[in-house]
C-alpha cells in the first residue's frame, strides 16, 4: 500500500516536515454558547474538509428538539427517561467543541438518558430516523458500577441531525457503545460522542458510518481514574459525492489508561471523500499510558480522496507505548490476480478482499443481526459500485 | 487427453527503460500425464512463461500463441484460464487479509467447478487433503497466505492443486525456500495428485534437488527467453553435474 496524505504532527514525537496542529488538543474551546464558537471555515483545522453548503443549515439555523422522537427497545437492565438540565449526569461527559453541536445543546432542552444496571446479554436499540431537517437530540447513556452491557444507536431514513451522544462508564463496568450511520443520500448528520470512563472501566465504541450525504462523527473519550480501557473503531464505505468524517480524540488525563484507535474505510466513485483525524494527548500525569492508532483506507477507484491524520502529543516519557499508523491505498492488483487465478472472477474477487478488508473491524462488534446486516450493507454498496 | 501447446512464444514487459522482450520464441507441448521441468538460469525468464500462461497482466505477448485442447488461451481472461483446467502454484503467494482459508478454497471450487460443493464431503476432502501434506487442522481458520511461512506458502499451494483439479499444473519454483522435509512432504503430494488425477505438469526449477523427488519425463533448458537444448531426465543429471555455465558461455 502506499502511504497518502497522512500529516503526523505533535509535540514530542514529530516524524520531522509535518504540519504542527494551531493549538494543543485540549485548549480547543468547549461551550454550550453557540455565540461562542466560530462559523465554519476552511482556514479552521476542524473544518479544513467541510464546508458549510454541505452541512445541510445544522451550523446556521436553529434546531428543533427531536430527543423525544427517538425509540428506544431494550431489555430490563436499561431503564430510560427524558431528563433536562436539572439531570446530575446532563452535561458530565462533555460539552460542545464546535458549532453544529452547540446549536443541538441549544434546541435540545432535553436529553433521552438510558441507564444501564446490572448484566444485560441482549443489546438495547436505540432508532433514529425519518426526522425533520431541522433536527438536535441529545443522549445521555450510562452505566453503573459494575454494569455490563451493549447499546446500539441506529440512524437510517431521512432528516438532518446535529446530535449529542454522552456516554458515561461507570466504575468497573464494561460498555459496548455502535453508533450506525445508515441514512439516505441526501440526509446530514454530526454526531459529537464524548464518553467518560470510570475506574477500571472498559468501552468498545464502534462506529459505522455508511449512508448520508455528508456524516460527521466525533467521538472523544477522557479518562477520569486508572485502570480504564477504551477501544474506538470504525468503519466507513463512501459512495461517490459522500462525505465521512471521523475524527476521533482519546484524552489520557491519568495513568495507566489503555486505549486502542482503528478505523477503517473503503471509497469508490467520483467525489467520494472520508476524513480520520485521530488525536491522542497523553498528558503529564499519565504515566503507564498504552496508546496505538491505526488508519486504513482502500480506494477502490479513481477520483475518491481518504484524508488520514493521526495526532499524538505525549507530555511525558513515562509510558509504556504509543503509536500509531496510517496508511491509503488502491486496490492491490496482485490480490486480483492471485484470486482470479484460483477461477474466481473479477468481481467476486474484489468483493472478498473489500470484505476481507473491513472484516476486522466486523468480527469485533459482537452483536450477530448487526454484523449480518452490515455484511449485506457492505454487498450492496459494492454492487452499487458495480465492483 | 488434453494438450497445452506453446508456439513461438514471444512477450515483452514494460520498464522504465522501454518495453524489454522477455521470451524470444518459446515452442512447448504438454500432454495430459506428462511431467516436464523447465530449467535454466535467473533471469532467463522460466518464471515469465509461467505467469503468462496464466495471464498476469504485466505480460504482453507479441508474437505466437498458446491453446488448451485447441482453444485459445490468450483471448481468455486469467480465471477463464484457470476455469478451462489451468493451474499456476506461485513462488510468491500474496496475503489476503481478512479472508480465510477455508472461505478461499471454497470459494476458489465454487468458481472453478459452477457450483457449491456439498458441505460435508467437501469438509472431509479439505481435511484429508490437509493431513496428506502434514497440514494443521486449524490451518483453515487463518487468513490466506498471512503470516505463513515459506513452507506453509507451498503447501497452501499444493493443497489448492489437489482440491481444484486442473488439467495442466504449472509449479512455479515451488522448491525455493523449502527444507528438504518440507520438499519431500510437498514433492509427495504432487506425485501423489498427479497419480490421481493424471494431469499435466510444468516444473521450473533453477535446481536439480526437487528432480530427485519428482520425475521428469522431460527437460527443457530455457536460456535467453528461448528453449536452449531439450531431452530425458539425463539431462537434470548433466546440469547437475555441469551446472548452466555451458550455455552461458555462448
Amino acid at each position: 500500500m502506499t502511504e497518502a496524505t497522512v500529516r503526523p504532527g505533535s509535540t514530542g514525537h514529530s516524524h520531522g516536515g509535518g504540519e504542527i496542529p494551531l493549538q494543543t488538543r485540549n485548549e480547543r474551546l468547549r461551550s454550550i454558547d453557540p455565540s461562542k464558537h466560530t462559523k465554519i471555515d476552511g482556514r479552521d483545522e476542524q473544518w479544513r474538509y467541510l464546508d458549510s453548503a454541505r452541512m445541510g443549515g445544522l451550523d446556521t439555523n436553529t434546531l428543533r428538539d427531536a430527543s423525544s422522537e427517538l425509540k428506544v427497545s431494550a431489555p430490563a437492565e436499561f431503564s430510560s427517561d427524558l431528563v433536562d438540565a436539572s439531570d446530575p449526569s446532563f452535561g458530565i461527559a462533555g460539552l460542545p467543541e464546535d458549532l453544529p453541536t452547540a446549536n443541538a445543546w441549544a434546541a435540545a432542552t432535553k436529553a433521552l438518558k438510558l441507564t444501564l444496571s446490572g448484566e444485560a446479554s441482549e443489546p438495547a436499540f436505540i432508532s433514529v430516523g425519518n426526522l425533520d431537517n431541522q433536527s438536535a437530540a441529545h443522549l445521555i447513556i450510562q452505566s453503573k458500577t459494575h454494569a455490563r452491557g451493549t447499546v446500539i444507536l441506529d440512524h437510517t431514513g431521512k432528516g438532518n441531525l446535529a446530535e449529542i451522544v454522552e456516554i458515561i462508564v461507570g466504575d468497573e463496568s464494561a460498555l459496548t457503545v455502535v453508533s450506525i450511520q445508515d441514512w439516505d443520500d441526501e440526509s446530514v448528520h454530526t454526531s459529537a460522542q464524548f464518553a467518560r470512563l470510570g475506574r477500571n472501566s472498559k468501552l468498545k465504541h464502534v462506529v459505522i458510518s455508511l449512508g448520508g450525504k455528508t456524516v460527521r462523527v466525533t467521538p472523544n473519550a477522557e479518562f477520569t481514574a486508572p485502570g480504564a480501557e477504551v477501544e474506538l473503531l470504525g468503519l466507513y464505505f463512501a459512495d461517490a459525492g459522500q462525505h465521512l468524517e471521523h475524527r476521533s480524540y482519546v484524552d489520557h488525563a491519568v495513568a495507566n489508561c489503555k486505549s486502542r484507535v482503528t478505523y477503517k474505510g473503503a471509497l469508490q466513485g467520483k467525489g467520494a471523500h472520508t476524513v480520520w483525524i485521530g488525536d491522542v494527548l497523553i498528558r503529564k500525569a499519565a504515566e503507564g499510558t498504552d496508546t496505538y492508532e491505526l488508519n486504513r483506507n482502500l480506494l477502490l477507484t479513481d477520483g475518491a480522496r481518504a484524508d488520514s491524520v493521526p495526532n499524538l502529543e505525549i507530555e511525558t516519557g513515562e509510558i509504556e507505548g504509543a503509536g500509531h499508523a496510517s496508511a491509503s491505498g488502491r486496490f492491490d492488483d496482485e490480490q486480483l490476480f492471485y484470486l482470479q487465478a484460483r477461477g474466481i472472477n473479477e468481481l467476486d474477487a474484489r468483493r472478498l478482499v473489500v470484505r476481507g478488508f473491513l472484516n476486522e473491524i466486523i468480527q469485533q462488534i459482537g452483536v450477530d443481526s448487526i454484523e449480518e446486516r452490515l455484511n449485506a450493507s457492505i454487498e450492496l454498496e459494492l454492487a452499487r459500485g458495480n465492483h | 487427453m488434453a494438450t497445452l501447446q506453446v508456439k513461438n512464444l514471444h512477450v515483452t514487459v514494460e520498464t522504465e527503460q522501454g518495453s524489454i522482450e522477455i521470451l524470444k520464441g518459446v515452442d512447448l507441448t504438454i500432454r495430459s500425464g506428462e511431467s516436464h521441468a523447465i530449467m535454466g538460469p535467473n533471469g532467463s525468464g522460466k518464471s515469465t512463461l509461467a505467469y503468462t500462461i496464466a495471464g498476469h497482466p504485466k505480460y504482453t505477448v507479441t508474437e505466437g500463441e498458446i491453446t488448451l485442447d485447441g482453444e485459445n488461451v490468450l483471448e481468455m481472461s486469467v480465471d477463464e484460464r484457470a476455469r478451462a483446467g489451468l493451474f499456476l502454484a506461485m513462488q510468491y503467494p500474496v496475503e489476503i487479509p481478512g479472508v480465510s482459508v477455508s472461505n478461499f478454497l471454497r470459494t476458489a471450487k465454487t468458481a472453478i467447478t459452477g457450483e457449491a460443493p456439498a458441505i460435508r464431503t467437501w469438509i472431509n476432502e479439505v481435511r484429508e487433503a490437509m493431513t496428506n501434506l502434514k497440514m494443521d487442522a486449524g490451518f483453515t481458520e487463518r487468513n490466506v497466505n498471512e503470516g505463513f511461512s515459506g513452507g506453509e506458502k507451498k503447501r497452501h499451494e499444493i493443497l489448492q492443486l489437489e482440491l481444484l483439479k486442473p488439467k495442466f499444473a504449472i509449479l512455479d519454483e515451488t522448491d525455493s525456500g523449502l527444507d528438504v522435509d518440507a520438499l519431500r512432504v510437498v514433492s509427495e503430494g504432487v506425485n501423489r495428485i498427479k497419480d490421481a488425477n493424471g494431469f499435466g505438469l510444468l516444473l521450473i526449477t533453477h535446481y536439480t534437488r526437487i528432480l530427485n523427488y519428482i520425475k521428469p519425463d522431460f527437460v527443457h533448458v530455457f536460456v535467453a527467453g528461448k528453449i536452449a537444448e531439450q531431452g530425458g531426465p539425463e539431462l537434470a543429471e548433466r546440469l547437475e553435474a555441469e551446472g548452466y555455465d555451458r550455455y552461458l558461455k555462448v
